[in-house]
């Protein structure tokens, strides 16, 4: 019993210092992809087709599945709140779930699965293939010219979608509330412009879906890159991408929300 | 892929996500809120808050004119200290008196000014003079029970 | 060193933690020469050749290639030598989301400022040396693999290189494919006047190609010499590895105890 005891302690010790190990190399992982960004900058083109990539392929599925939050968020708000008498809060109910918590959350947990995962996939066939290894015997750095600009086209397209997921999440809300149930259109609008303040809230999403985007990027790239070079290998760090990611994300919201919103 | 549908795609992107990001500032937020750079700061002293909280409305008229930006306690005075961020474009004079209200029964509170006849306005960093309290329930109940008390002694 | 060799390697060891990979190698390879790099899997061939393009470096010893010792060298003087080597990959390693022709460009485009006309002709041109400009529109899935290992060679003598490294050019080819890459690597050597070193266990095909051979074996250098040397070699290990025999110095049996022991026989 007594050997077995020791036996888990020390496997727990070991999951410990692997974990720090792993974390060290992956920050060390960052700090190369930020040292080398200059190629990123200096050839534009590069980031503008991640972006396609990350950005434009994930349009529809964020667009929709905004839409369709928002309706949920009008049916469900408009519920409880005419039990208060109060359903002329629903603009305001709606547009600070989404812009505060459901907007940058839900996109970037959308963005993990539809952009990150393929990041990771895709980088990590490249290293199965040799392709890193080829570019880099053809004196070309592959964190320069592959995982850099992949990570500023992240960078760059998780606030974008997470508005557009905002915004149509309110569109959304507006729909059900005011053109289906029937809520008073001016004061849906109007309760909601006075209680939804731009830095306190607009702007603190905004800052949200930056540090998520930053996570997943980083996560889905190095998760990529340490990828062990055989199918199994790829396929496993792409379900840790998405594993990790989302447990990052839930982390980190946690973390901003009470630092944002605290005593106010 | 050819280059130039990439782009364009890419550029249709970009512009509808900084369009989601205006539309979610005008249309969702008040962009026109009160910020930092225009506005200039009063003070005004409160025997009690309330529920009062920073960044809480200031109206006058029922129009926002600008927002709480600090509540702190005077240990000397053993009352409460509100500073307020007003709209530079919003002038009060001398004699503007401040009072804590609240929006319908059990909504949030807010600093409502009413302006005096006084022809010199106040200027930043000045202090209001006449304020009154936020309304506190059970001090209401309690005036209203001793008025009902008083009353019936009357009768006697 | 002498100016003739083009790579010289001086007692060079390397190990992977405590596990030695490759022990006391000493090899000098001649300029415009063809060599082979022949031994079984894990015999330490792919990591000399690493040694040599400065991806690892030695933990003992020198490896000169083209007069600069690559183990002083830094990250920007690596970078710096590869840009005048070619490698080849086991597979081909074309990158799957350019096109036969970009695959080609890429090292033009990213270490040249030539005009795109230009790099547009040199592609073609280099295509052409390995019979595939008709393919140049492809993108690398749509190749045979004889074929993408074609690309992959037209891609690495790009910038017409000092230096051609092949890393299993022959491995999972058919015969038709196997010969025609063994004929490009013979007759790319003469026409861009490099110097070729082959990394392979397909002995038969190699032995056609080259024109001389290094046979490792444990990471230990055991046999060196012409085709025809090594073909007549009395070396148990040579013999074994060129004529396939099943048994000899590298045992077919996993290691195990008596096979009585394990059946229960002697009790």
């Amino acid at each position: 019993m007594a050997t077995h005891k020791g036996f888990s302690v020390r496997r727990v010790g070991a999951a410990t210092i692997d974990g720090m190990l792993r974390l060290g190399y992956a920050t060390r992982f960052l700090a190369r992809t930020l040292l080398s960004s200059g190629t990123s900058f200096r050839r534009p083109r590069l980031v503008v087709r991640e972006l396609y990539f990350t950005g434009v392929l994930s349009l529809i599925i964020i667009i929709v599945s905004g839409l369709f939050v928002g309706m949920v968020l009008g049916f469900q708000g408009y519920h409880t709140l005419q039990t208060y008498g109060s359903e002329s809060a629903l603009g305001v109910l709606v547009a600070l779930s989404l812009v505060r918590e459901l907007g940058p959350v839900i996109s970037a947990l959308l963005f993990a699965s539809r952009a990150g995962s393929a990041m990771t996939a895709e980088i990590g066939l490249m290293k199965a293939t040799e392709q890193l290894s080829a570019m880099e015997m053809m004196a070309v750095d592959p964190i320069a010219r592959v995982v850099a600009p992949r990570f500023w086209a992240g960078f760059i397209s998780m606030p974008l979608l997470a508005a557009m997921f905002s915004a149509m999440g309110v569109f959304g809300g507006y729909l059900v509330g005011v053109v289906l149930i029937g809520v008073d259109e001016g004061s849906f609008w109007s309760q909601m412009q006075s209680a939804v303040d731009f830095r306190e809230d607009i702007l603190n999403g905004v800052i949200k879906s930056v540090v998520f985007g930053l996570a997943v990027t980083w996560i889905s790239l190095f998760e990529g890159y340490d990828a062990p070079p055989t199918a199994e290998g790829v396929s496993g760090a792409t379900t840790r991408t998405v594993v990790t990611s989302s447990l990052a994300i839930l982390a980190l919201d946690f973390l901003l929300t009470a630092f944002m919103f605290r005593g106010v | 892929m050819e280059r130039s549908t990439l782009d364009l795609w890419v550029g249709l992107f970009v512009v509808a996500g900084i369009g989601a990001l205006m539309v979610l500032a005008m249309k969702v937020g008040n962009m026109s809120g009160v910020s930092a750079g225009d506005s200039y700061m009063l003070t005004a002293n409160f025997e009690n808050i309330g529920g009062l909280k920073p960044r809480a409305p200031i109206k006058s008229a029922g129009v926002v004119v600008g927002r709480v930006s600090g509540i702190r306690f005077d240990n000397e005075k053993f009352v409460a200290t509100v500073s307020m961020s007003i709209d530079k474009s919003y002038k009060f004079p001398k004699d503007t008196s401040a009072s804590i209200l609240t929006s319908g029964l059990l909504g949030e509170q807010y600093i409502g000014l009413e302006g005096g006849g006084d022809t010199a306005n106040l200027a930043s960093g000045d202090r209001i003079k006449q304020t009154q309290s936020a309304m506190v329930i059970e001090k209401l109940i309690g005036q209203f029970l001793y008025s009902k008390a008083a009353e019936g002694g009357d009768k006697k | 060193m002498s100016d003739n060799n083009l790579i010289e390697i001086k007692d060079v060891s390397y190990a992977y933690g405590t596990r030695p990979i490759l022990t006391g190698i000493n090899m000098s390879i001649r300029r415009g020469s063809t060599v082979a790099i022949m031994g079984i899997s894990g015999s330490g061939k792919t990591t000399l050749l690493r040694l040599m393009a400065g991806v690892m470096k030695a933990k003992r010893g020198e490896v000169w290639v083209g007069g600069q010792l690559v183990n002083d060298l830094d990250q920007a003087g690596i970078y710096k030598m590869r840009r005048r080597l070619g490698m080849m990959f086991q597979f081909g390693a074309l990158f799957t989301d350019l096109s036969v022709f970009d695959n080609v460009a890429f090292q033009m485009r990213e270490h040249t400022d030539l005009p795109e006309a230009m790099i547009r002709d040199l592609v073609l041109m280099k295509l052409h040396a390995v019979g595939l400009r008709g393919a140049h529109k492809l993108m690398p899935a749509e190749l045979s693999g004889g074929m993408a290992r074609r690309v992959a060679l037209a891609r690495a003598i790009a910038l017409d290189p000092m230096l051609m490294l092949y890393d299993e050019p022959f491995t999972g080819l058919d015969p038709i494919a196997m010969g025609i890459i063994s004929n490009l690597i013979k007759a790319l050597n003469a026409a861009l006047g490099a110097t070729s070193i082959v990394v392979t266990h397909d002995v038969q095909e190699a032995l056609e190609v080259v024109d001389y051979v290094y046979y490792l074996s444990d990471g230990k250098m055991v046999a060196h010499g012409t085709p025809d040397e090594i073909r007549n070699s009395v070396d148990p290990l040579v013999r074994q590895f060129v004529y396939g025999e099943f048994d000899g110095p590298v045992a077919y049996q996993y290691p195990s105890r008596k096979l009585a022991d394990d059946l229960r026989l002697s009790a």
